[in-house]
């Protein structure tokens, strides 16, 4: 750094340290305003990718008649209640069905421990059928189909301590709900996903079935499914089956079958779709929120103008005296400049805390509501376009603080001298 | 004109005038020629309104005379623009004021090398000699406010030395200070000039001060517009 340079930064770092109650307060609220900017826009950006595309390895949910949001949502998400049951039928079609590359089974309604439990067949689990997304045990393995045994999500298994080995009894009912006398052993947990599968437990679509008090009514009439006796298909029902299509055009065809034509179920497809649907429904509320930091920007942008315009009433003498020992006009107008960037950029840096701190809380809020965990890490444009934004709207506000830097008179502002 | 061959300060034909609030134009300033060698030491002696205070911001192109020649060091400061003018100041004119004007958020040794800094070159070493040499060594760190006035005299002087100007100029330099102070300061400065062959240009309507130069010239006679009771 050449002397000059040196001189300046010296000079607006001493004005910033005499002014420190007036920066710290500026550059407080400046970064609160670009961390929340960031925040907004980075878990936005983040949520959408999750709920849209990464939450689960299927295309489509075939449910019962009703909202394909609620159907996406209590079936993916497990969020919601079940908008209905399908026949044991429905999910037999759609299995048979040509370019259904996968039709899992879904039983939901019960809980553990407030986590929801699943009940659906070992498919859910093939990775070879379902692809990359597929959940799959990190320790133990799948269930069999046959047995009273549970697979648990990995946030389940941090969460209760459960471990292989371990007996659980499923409770009615997604809420606090009465325990049922089945026991069910734990043979698997899966490895973490960060989607919503983290915080299912999953057993045996037919121990569904067969749970006390569990009443199907997949004829239309109610049975009671017996201990020893196995259930006729025909009663049989399902909250929802999960599709994985093998091209696109089978979703267009089966949605114009059931959406259009049909009366008896909906098929939410594609799932990417339902969800961006939503985000688009609920885009204003990012929208007022980035509104509001923005606006918060401004403010603290405004406080940088009239902190260092008020302080250029007092610092006119040291400007003068500067001027006397030969600093140039431009020269002090860049240090003013210098000034307010600075404190821009304290603004960004406290912003990179403001927004790691509310990722931090989003991201435990996210993850305890929907297994959905945040990457803190992840990079997105307004990372490094809000703190720009903010360097350069710092050294725009400079520029009227500077400019009367500029106009100090020397033989004005240094007197008396004799 | 002092008759010596190599003058680092060349005053002719210089006038210079202001804008009064009721539009009229009031000379302050009128000098038909003045100079002073390399490392002379002068004292002008000039009651208040004489234009004492015009005249050393027109030798250091604070401000720009209206007309003539102000030859500082070969540069004629009225024939350069602003941006030269200061320039030419930081490296050539060193300036001492009555009230020290040193700046208060900063260290003695940064008081003395930012003066450095603004003629293109941080000079921190030869500031620390500077402030040994006026007896600060051992008061680098410290702001002004925690220096006696003595002190923070000793580091306008320091200041104003730390370019290795070829022309100090002294503003009224013990009109703060007590006679004791004020008699150390004064000889101080000009030991100090004389060490490193600088001319001395002293302002002052004290007689104790103008009574110590060999060559001490009446403000009143030199400028004509004082003369006339012109200046303000």
């Amino acid at each position: 750094m050449s002397a000059r340079h040196y001189s300046l930064w010296l000079l607006a770092r001493r004005s910033l340290r005499q002014h420190s109650l007036s920066t710290f307060v500026t550059a407080l609220s400046l970064a609160l305003a670009s961390g929340l900017v960031m925040a907004v826009l980075g878990i936005s950006a983040q949520s959408r990718t999750a709920f849209t595309i990464e939450s689960t390895p299927f295309d489509a949910v075939l449910g019962a008649r009703g909202s394909q949001l609620q159907l996406v949502l209590n079936s993916v998400f497990h969020l919601e209640t079940s908008p209905g049951n399908l026949p044991w039928s429905a999910y037999q079609d759609v299995q048979k069905r040509p370019g259904v590359r996968a039709a899992v089974p879904y039983a939901v309604g019960d809980s553990w421990r407030g986590f929801r439990v699943v009940g659906t067949n070992a498919q859910m689990f093939d990775a070879e059928l379902l692809g990359p997304r597929t959940p799959r045990p990190s320790v133990g393995r799948v269930f069999d189909e046959t047995l009273r045994e549970a697979v648990i999500g990995s946030y389940v298994a941090a969460r209760t301590g459960v471990r292989i080995g371990d007996e659980i009894h499923p409770e009615h009912g997604v809420d606090e709900g009465h325990e049922h006398d089945e026991d069910y052993v734990v043979v698997g947990v899966l490895a973490p996903t960060n989607t919503p599968l983290d915080r299912c437990v999953w057993i045996p679509i037919e121990g569904m079935f067969r749970m006390g008090g569990h009443v199907l009514r997949g004829s239309g009439e109610e049975y009671h499914p017996q201990h020893d006796e196995e259930i006729p298909e025909e009663v049989k029902e399902v909250s929802a089956v999960l599709l994985a299509f093998s091209s696109p055009q089978v979703g267009l065809e089966l949605d114009r079958e059931f959406n259009k034509s049909g009366k008896d179920a909906t098929l939410a497809w594609p799932i990417a779709r339902v969800m961006a649907e939503l985000f688009d429904k609920l885009g204003w509320m990012d929208r007022v929120l980035t509104l509001v930091a923005l606006l918060t920007m401004l403010v603290g942008a405004a406080s940088i103008v009239a902190s260092l315009y008020d302080a250029m009433h007092q610092r006119r003498r040291e400007m003068a005296i500067l001027r006397a020992l030969g600093a140039r006009r431009g020269q002090l107008s860049r240090v003013v400049v210098l000034e307010a960037t600075a404190i821009a950029a304290l603004g960004a840096l406290g912003g990179f805390v403001v927004y790691a701190a509310i990722l931090f809380v989003a991201r435990g809020i996210l993850r305890e509501q929907t297994g959905i965990v945040l990457d803190p890490t992840a990079v997105h444009a307004s990372l490094a376009l809000v703190p720009l934004a903010l360097l350069a709207l710092g050294a725009l506000c400079g520029a009227i603080p500077a400019w009367k830097a500029y106009r100090v008179e020397v033989a004005e502002d240094l007197g008396p001298t004799s | 004109m002092h008759g010596m061959a190599e003058a680092v300060l060349d005053l002719r034909g210089v006038r210079k005038g202001f804008a009064a609030p009721d539009g009229s134009r009031v000379e302050v300033l009128d000098i038909a020629e003045f100079s002073l060698a390399r490392g002379e030491q002068v004292a002008l002696r000039g009651a208040s309104g004489t234009g004492k205070t015009t005249l050393l911001h027109v030798i250091a192109g604070i401000v720009r005379a209206d007309v003539g020649t102000v030859k500082v060091a070969d540069a004629d400061m009225a024939g350069l623009d602003e941006a030269a003018r200061d320039a030419w100041r930081a490296k050539h004119v060193g300036y001492v004021f009555q009230t020290f004007n040193l700046l208060q958020a900063f260290s003695a040794l940064e008081n003395v090398a930012l003066a450095s800094m603004f003629a293109g070159d941080a000079k921190v070493e030869r500031a620390k000699q500077l402030l040994a040499r006026v007896g600060m060594g051992e008061r680098l760190d410290y702001l002004p406010r925690k220096l006696s006035i003595g002190q923070q005299q000793r580091v306008a002087v320091a200041r104003a030395l730390v370019n290795a100007p070829a022309l100090v100029l002294a503003d009224e330099p013990t009109g703060n200070l007590d006679r004791a102070n004020a008699d150390t300061a004064l000889a101080l400065l000009r030991d100090t000039c004389r060490e490193s062959g600088a001319a001395l240009l002293v302002v002052s309507h004290d007689e104790r001060v103008v009574q110590q130069f060999e060559r001490v010239i009446d403000l009143a006679q030199l400028n004509r517009a004082a003369a006339l009771g012109a200046a303000r």
